[in-house]
């Protein structure tokens, strides 16, 4: 059974320690929503996941296997989104898949369509990508998970600039990657369509005389 | 293998285009070199006599206006995050972009030195080991670019502080790329000067990227 944890994590941004003593844990189709007020550490917390951040204390562990053993195992597993789109405005959108799935070394094209379809992009497939709306380019940021599959998400806050219906089509695409046994972190101050286990970093937010 | 591959075409593909900064850079080479002439005044003597060095400190320049550009775009958008989660090692990530950047940049101004030695009256003798030195010293000068460009991102005014940074890494190669020229041009052996300018590739190939990969890394965070 695949999990992923997180042991006593501290985290600092320049002179300020966002948050400490942070553990967590994730199991195979299992969610974990971050919630939080602004500057609470949701997407430092996201980032150290990704190892994009590296954190001043704790371990994180995959299977009970510290992550920092191997990095490059860790990072072929997961799918990191951030609050930006990485969305290029001069490809298609189809061109923007197909290279992302080349970037992983995959050449799918059953797996483009269906991130089409399931984002509901079918008919934007051929647009280039800077006549779309923010709302679109996120679907299109989004339709890159299910494009180049991984089991573990780092999204944060996936669902900003999406409609209604985008939202949905989010949360049943969530869905299904949890079905598939795939696990889910993700931020969100709104309502996200995801129901899963909440923590708060508000609770970890480190006494202010202990700031650096 | 194929990820790096598709990471050079996609920098070639979105330059291609955008309308690309290449086509700036080619142009700025042509003119900054034609001005020579007209500022040194129309002496033939005078001007082949400086016609090596010219040709490569404009080359020099041009190399360095499409720079800035290099992660500042992929860092704004978001892709440099992504860039940095491929299973790709980033230090190739780097390689692949910075060897997109000489195949729009270096490579022309490489193929097009010769056609201004000509404007310049340099003596045809010396036109093979032009290119052959501009082949030799275009890729270093892209390589040490890319460290600077990747140590000044994010950082205000960026483009000049580039330029400040590394330009001076750049002289090696420029002595040895005119010595190579100007040796061939009074018919002594260039050979030793291009093989130091191969020594200077072969030694920033592994180094610069990995040093550009630790800079990257420190923007991210």
């Amino acid at each position: 059974m695949t999990l992923f944890a997180g042991h006593d994590l501290a985290c600092r941004r320049g002179e300020r320690l966002v948050f400490a003593g942070l553990s967590f844990r994730v199991a195979a189709g299992g969610a974990l929503l971050l919630r939080g007020p602004n500057g609470s550490g949701k997407s430092s917390l996201l980032r150290c996941m990704a190892g994009l951040l590296t954190p001043i204390a704790g371990t994180e562990t995959w299977d009970d296997r510290p992550i920092a053993l191997d990095v490059d195992a860790h990072r072929s597993r997961l799918r990191y989104l951030g609050h930006q789109d990485a969305v290029k405005p001069a490809l298609t959108v189809l061109e923007n898949l197909a290279l992302w799935q080349q970037l992983h070394g995959l050449r799918d094209a059953a797996a483009i369509r269906r991130a089409l379809a399931g984002l509901g992009l079918d008919r934007l497939a051929e647009l280039p990508a800077r006549l779309l709306s923010a709302g679109q380019r996120r679907r299109v940021a989004l339709a890159r998970l299910v494009a180049a599959p991984a089991p573990l998400w780092l999204l944060d806050e996936p669902t900003t600039a999406l409609d209604d219906d985008g939202v949905e089509r989010f949360a049943r695409m969530v869905g299904d990657h949890r079905a598939g046994g795939g696990l889910v972190v993700l931020s969100s101050h709104g309502d996200p369509g995801v129901a899963g286990e909440v923590l708060s970093l508000a609770d970890f937010a480190p006494p202010p005389e202990l700031s650096l | 293998m194929t990820a790096f591959l598709a990471l050079v075409r996609r920098d070639l593909q979105l330059a291609m285009r955008q309308g690309s900064d290449a086509a700036l850079v080619l142009i700025f080479y042509m003119l900054a070199v034609l001005l020579f002439p007209f500022g040194v005044g129309p002496e033939p003597n005078i001007l082949a006599r400086i016609a090596t060095g010219v040709l490569w400190v404009t080359a020099l320049l041009a190399a360095l206006l499409a720079l800035e550009r290099l992660f500042v775009s992929e860092y704004e958008d978001g892709s440099l995050d992504q860039l940095a989660l491929l299973p790709l090692p980033l230090s190739l990530v780097v390689l692949a972009k910075v060897l997109a950047h000489w195949l729009l940049t270096g490579l022309p101004l490489t193929l097009l030195a010769p056609f201004l030695a000509i404007a310049l009256g340099m003596d045809e003798a010396g036109y093979p080991v032009l290119v052959l030195a501009l082949a030799l010293g275009t890729p270093t000068l892209s390589l040490i670019g890319g460290l600077g460009a990747a140590l000044t991102l994010g950082a205000r005014r960026g483009g000049a502080l580039l330029a400040l940074l590394v330009l001076p890494l750049y002289i090696p190669a420029l002595i040895f790329g005119v010595a190579a020229v100007d040796a061939s041009l009074v018919g002594l052996a260039a050979i030793p000067h291009l093989a130091i300018l191969g020594a200077l590739l072969l030694a920033a190939i592994p180094l610069c990227p990995w040093a550009t990969a630790a800079a990257l890394r420190q923007a991210l965070e």
